[in-house]
């Protein structure tokens, strides 16, 4: 049971409603608050935590001379257990920063607390563009991908590899038509066309009639504006009737290594969509991937990566700022560049949005693989400028 | 060349055979529950959990002891019957003398168990299951490509359902256990072994689960949550069907899987919710289901 | 026959229904417990974490709205989660979108449970058992396609920043301590209609149709309205916890839609003692409390909430208070 004082002091905070009083230097805690038992376990989950871990070892454990300590929560995929995790690591967790948080609607309700609160938040396992748009914070940062960059940066990607009419297979919802509708506006705006579409419930299992329709409408590419397992099943029925012998393209507007792994090689094949991050880019990913699997049992996801990148940079950042107050920390974290093995001289705008190099991928065949793991071809790197929404269009009022 | 509301007649006739193809599963996993719920008077909403252990332990073969898929086709079965058993003998025989609701409030949290231990130590995002040698490859059909895995599915699952049913109704051993359904204690007296009939029912409802998986494990990824959707879907189907017959569940579990063909023609948006508004209008005329009696 | 059911002096149960019934507690018992309690309740967030306690208040009232359904009709319903989570989006956008005052929120996602409940009720309450429990189930899982297809709920992202506002014009719901006391006081009211009712005429006439429904037929009872009124309060109250929720958290998302939260107030109810007036308040607590703890472990939490659910199935069917009332000598 928590003591009565400190609840006392944690209600004033609350009360008052003021700024947070600078946190004592004796620790600087970072809480990965992300989904550890349910479909977004195997991108982020224990592998993020791993992540940060990593982050905080190559600091030797201390930084501005406080040691670092990293916390972890299951959010189940709730909002509301993630919302009341995050306000409960605020308020009597000396929390400083949270970190992942997959999950949109996880996401969206941590973000408002994080702005309420004055803690930085950096997010690597949501995908909502609402995060650096009309919902942003001063203080979250949105690292790794969103569904902007996955659907328009493969949109474009694909055009200019001359695919030029899509079809898509949307999951009927929020998200699935949000993910159409950037890539139809980029597909469009490059004078290319959409020729149909088919929206399917979320958590279809069978799609075969989805993808007889698909078919038939002889588009360039079939676009799979679906996620998880829809996105999944899709891709391997897909192999099963046969659609890329045929001289279609498949393209998955949100997929993940962890899908590819699951689906095999065989089924995947030929698929092309856009990454954040592969182990297998070049030796400094190459290292810290292998280190990542040591302690982990297989390569890390962009996810995991992006919580590695984002954890190393705020406390490059409280180094630099030498406190841990959030307002000087995210103002460090916006002027200093982004240096590490995920990104290359990346980028915070001032919506909260890194901008980074994003990877156009197609799946190898079975026979091209070398080894496990070994899944992807980069078939093109999306510049940053590129890869990620005009921080000008993103409706942020940060943005002047 | 004549369209039916824009749809032309090839594209819907290979609609409807897909239809048919996810209605033969909807009808074996509906058959399970409707033999178990006969006899046992319990609804199992263990039976999607059950339906992912069969494609599982078809997975756990092929990975770790190298069997191929039709080792799987028997012994997933029977390793999800032996589970059947087990269950039965320890937890549901101790429920018989109460409320039935407590025997689906028990399969209830035996569902989250199965499932929440394999998500647990598969992960979630699913294995992956390749289809036979002996059934790749597929034939045109001129209307459409129909992969020959999905025609041996129709087939062994049409094969499986209506040979149950002739068993149970047209055999001496069916007999036997109508008999048991409507009155164990005469039946027993008769020196007939009702509680092991009722291991043996449960065996068998819960092991045409576990075909289930395994036909289902080469089309969708062997993942520990493909049957908690599922599973819904197959009560709404038992309801509309009624609990009577088995040859209800059968012929409903196949009728709603060719309307959900034809809805995700011309409304794909509502083909997840089409079965249970056929559930609701069913209720309303007929509140005992197509098949059912009124008890 | 299980050892818990050997353990009882009462006369083992024959028929179906009976068996879900569970003791009744003296009203001077019930004042009394029920004082202690809100003087535990009004002192709770001085020791305890206060959005904590809020959230177990919120899942303690849809429990006891379920269990006035189950406990003391004899219907298990395994769709709630449509009244609570129709009800939390239904505030959460009205509050938000419409700006209204939480009062007038609250009051939507009542009438939106109570909507809901209406039409589950006429569709369901024509069947019993178990097919009572799958239809439910089944139409609850269409309220949850359509949540999720739905323009105003946001889809996966829920609605999110709602606004708390101002209750009645004078009470700051922003003020951590404000929004307790008012949380509080839904409660108590919502606790107190439950209480009301079972113990009202309409009350023993439930009772008397979940111990005997062809007797209460032939005593004159048209019963299918009773249990369906019975269904829309219970709905009611849902949603009225559903919108609280939703005040509280500031949110509304698929979570309280999904079948899974049907079936988390299913073990509330059944843990703390099904036909008790306290059982699921205290089911409530320690199953949120469990799953707030079970959080920061690497247990999974499925595993260990259907173990719980096959323990209580298989040996204390009566519930935490199911089992105390029992053993209290004179408590019947």
């Amino acid at each position: 049971m928590r003591s009565l004082l400190l609840a006392g002091t944690a209600l004033l905070t609350l009360a008052s409603g003021a700024a947070q009083a600078q946190v004592s230097n004796d620790v600087v805690r970072i809480g990965v608050l992300n989904d550890r038992s349910g479909i977004y376990a195997d991108l982020a989950g224990e592998g993020s935590a791993i992540a940060a871990r990593m982050a905080a070892e190559e600091f030797g454990g201390k930084v501005a001379g406080a040691p670092i300590e990293i916390v972890v929560a299951d959010h189940q995929n709730k909002a509301d257990i993630a919302a009341s995790k995050a306000r409960e690591w605020v308020d009597t967790g000396n929390v400083d920063v949270i970190a992942d948080v997959p999950n949109s609607a996880a996401a969206l309700a941590v973000q408002g607390i994080t702005k309420e609160k004055k803690r930085i938040f950096l997010m690597s396992g949501p995908g909502a563009t609402a995060l650096t748009g009309a919902q942003c914070s001063p203080y979250g940062f949105h690292w790794t991908y969103d569904n902007y960059a996955m659907a328009a940066g493969t949109g474009r990607a694909l055009f200019e590899q001359g695919k030029k009419s899509w079809y898509f297979v949307t999951a009927d919802y929020a998200f699935g038509q949000s993910l159409e509708e950037e890539t139809t506006k980029m597909v469009n705006k490059l004078g290319g066309k959409v020729v149909g579409t088919v929206r399917h419930p979320l958590g279809s299992s069978d799609f075969s009639s989805f993808l007889l329709q698909a078919q038939a409408s002889k588009a360039d590419v079939i676009g799979f504006a679906n996620a998880g397992g829809d996105a999944t099943n899709a891709v391997k029925q897909a192999a099963e009737f046969g659609i890329t012998q045929s001289g279609q393209s498949l393209a998955g507007l949100l997929l993940f290594i962890t899908d590819v792994h699951a689906l095999g090689l065989s089924a995947a094949q030929g698929l092309m969509f856009t990454e954040g991050f592969y182990w297998n880019l070049d030796d400094q990913t190459r290292d810290w991937s292998k280190k990542f699997e040591a302690k982990a049992g297989k390569k890390p996801t962009m996810v995991q990566a992006g919580v590695y990148s984002a954890v190393k940079h705020y406390l490059k950042a409280v180094e630099a700022a030498k406190t841990d107050d959030s307002d000087k920390v995210a103002a460090k974290m916006r002027e200093l560049p982004v240096e590490d093995m995920f990104a290359k001289k990346g980028k915070v705008a001032a919506n909260g949005r890194m901008f980074h190099d994003m990877y156009l991928v197609r799946v190898k065949k079975p026979g091209e693989s070398k080894g496990p793991w070994d899944y992807y071809d980069v078939v093109k790197t999306i510049p940053a400028e590129t890869a990620f929404l005009d921080p000008a269009l993103s409706g942020c009022p940060l943005v002047k | 060349m004549f369209d039916l509301l824009g749809v032309p007649p090839q594209a819907l006739f290979g609609q409807l055979l897909l239809g048919l193809i996810n209605g033969s599963f909807y009808a074996l996993l509906s058959l399970g529950l409707a033999v178990i719920f006969g006899m046992l008077n319990v609804i199992n909403f263990a039976h999607g959990a059950l339906y992912m252990v069969g494609a599982f332990v078809a997975w756990l073969l092929l990975n770790y002891l190298g069997l191929g898929y039709w080792w799987a086709l028997f012994l997933a079965p029977t390793a999800v019957g032996l589970i059947g058993v087990v269950l039965e003998k320890t937890m549901l025989s101790r429920l018989y003398k109460l409320d039935h609701l407590y025997g689906l409030l028990l399969t209830f949290g035996l569902a989250l168990i199965f499932e929440g231990a394999f998500r647990h130590f598969y992960g979630v995002s699913g294995q992956p299951y390749p289809i036979p040698d002996l059934l790749k490859g597929g034939q045109n059909l001129g209307f459409m490509f129909l992969p020959n895995y999905r025609g041996w599915v129709v087939v062994s699952s049409l094969i499986v359902c209506f040979g149950t049913w002739f068993a149970i109704e047209r055999t001496r051993l069916g007999a036997y256990l109508r008999a048991a359904t409507e009155n164990p204690v005469l039946v027993q007296a008769f020196g007939i072994n009702v509680p092991v009939m009722v291991s043996a029912t449960y065996a068998f409802g819960v092991a045409l689960a576990g075909l289930a998986g395994v036909l289902a494990a080469p089309i969708y990824q062997v993942s520990p949550l493909m049957g908690s959707n599922l599973i819904i879907i197959v009560f709404a189907v038992v309801v509309i069907g009624g609990m009577g017959s088995i040859l209800g569940a059968i012929l409903t579990g196949l009728g709603l899987g060719l309307m959900e063909g034809l809805t995700k023609v011309f409304y794909p948006e509502a083909s997840n919710i089409v079965v249970f508004v056929v559930m609701a209008i069913v209720l309303l005329i007929k509140p005992a289901g197509l098949f059912g009696r009124e008890r | 026959m299980t050892a818990a059911s050997q353990t009882t002096n009462q006369a083992a149960p024959k028929t179906a229904t009976v068996a879900l019934r569970g003791p009744d507690a003296g009203t001077a018992r019930t004042a009394l417990l029920f004082a202690v309690g809100l003087a535990v309740a009004g002192a709770a967030p001085f020791a305890l974490y206060p959005v904590f306690v809020m959230k177990v208040l919120c899942f303690a009232l849809f429990a006891c709205a379920f269990n006035l359904l189950i406990g003391f009709a004899g219907l298990l319903s395994f769709g709630h989660a449509a009244f609570f989570g129709g009800a939390a989006y239904v505030t959460a956008h009205s509050v938000k979108v419409w700006g209204l005052p939480p009062e007038a929120g609250l009051l939507l996602g009542v009438l939106a449970g109570a909507f809901l409940g209406l039409i589950f009720g006429v569709i369901a309450i024509r069947r019993q058992g178990i097919y009572f429990a799958m239809i439910t189930l089944a139409l609850s899982q269409m309220v949850f396609f359509m949540a999720l297809q739905m323009k105003f709920t946001g889809g996966e992202d829920g609605i999110q920043g709602v606004p708390r506002g101002v209750l009645f014009g004078i009470f700051d719901l922003t003020q951590p301590l404000t929004m307790y006391y008012a949380v509080l006081a839904i409660f108590v009211v919502g606790f107190a209609l439950i209480w009301r009712t079972v113990h009202s005429p309409f009350g023993q006439v439930l009772k008397a149709i979940r111990e005997n429904e062809p007797r209460a037929i032939s005593l004159g009872y048209r019963t299918d309205r009773y249990k369906l009124v019975a269904f829309v309060l219970s709905a009611s109250l849902a949603g009225l916890a559903g919108g609280t929720k939703a005040l509280v958290f500031q949110l509304a998302s698929l979570t309280d839609v999904q079948w899974q939260m049907s079936g988390e107030v299913v073990l509330m109810t059944l843990l703390g003692g099904m036909g008790t007036l306290f059982g699921p308040v205290v089911g409530a607590g320690l199953v949120v409390t469990l799953e707030s703890y079970l959080a920061a472990t690497s247990l999974p939490v499925p595993v260990v909430i259907g173990a719980i659910f096959v323990v209580c199935v298989l040996l204390f069917r009566r519930g935490i208070v199911g089992e105390i009332l029992a053993r209290l000598p004179g408590a019947r």
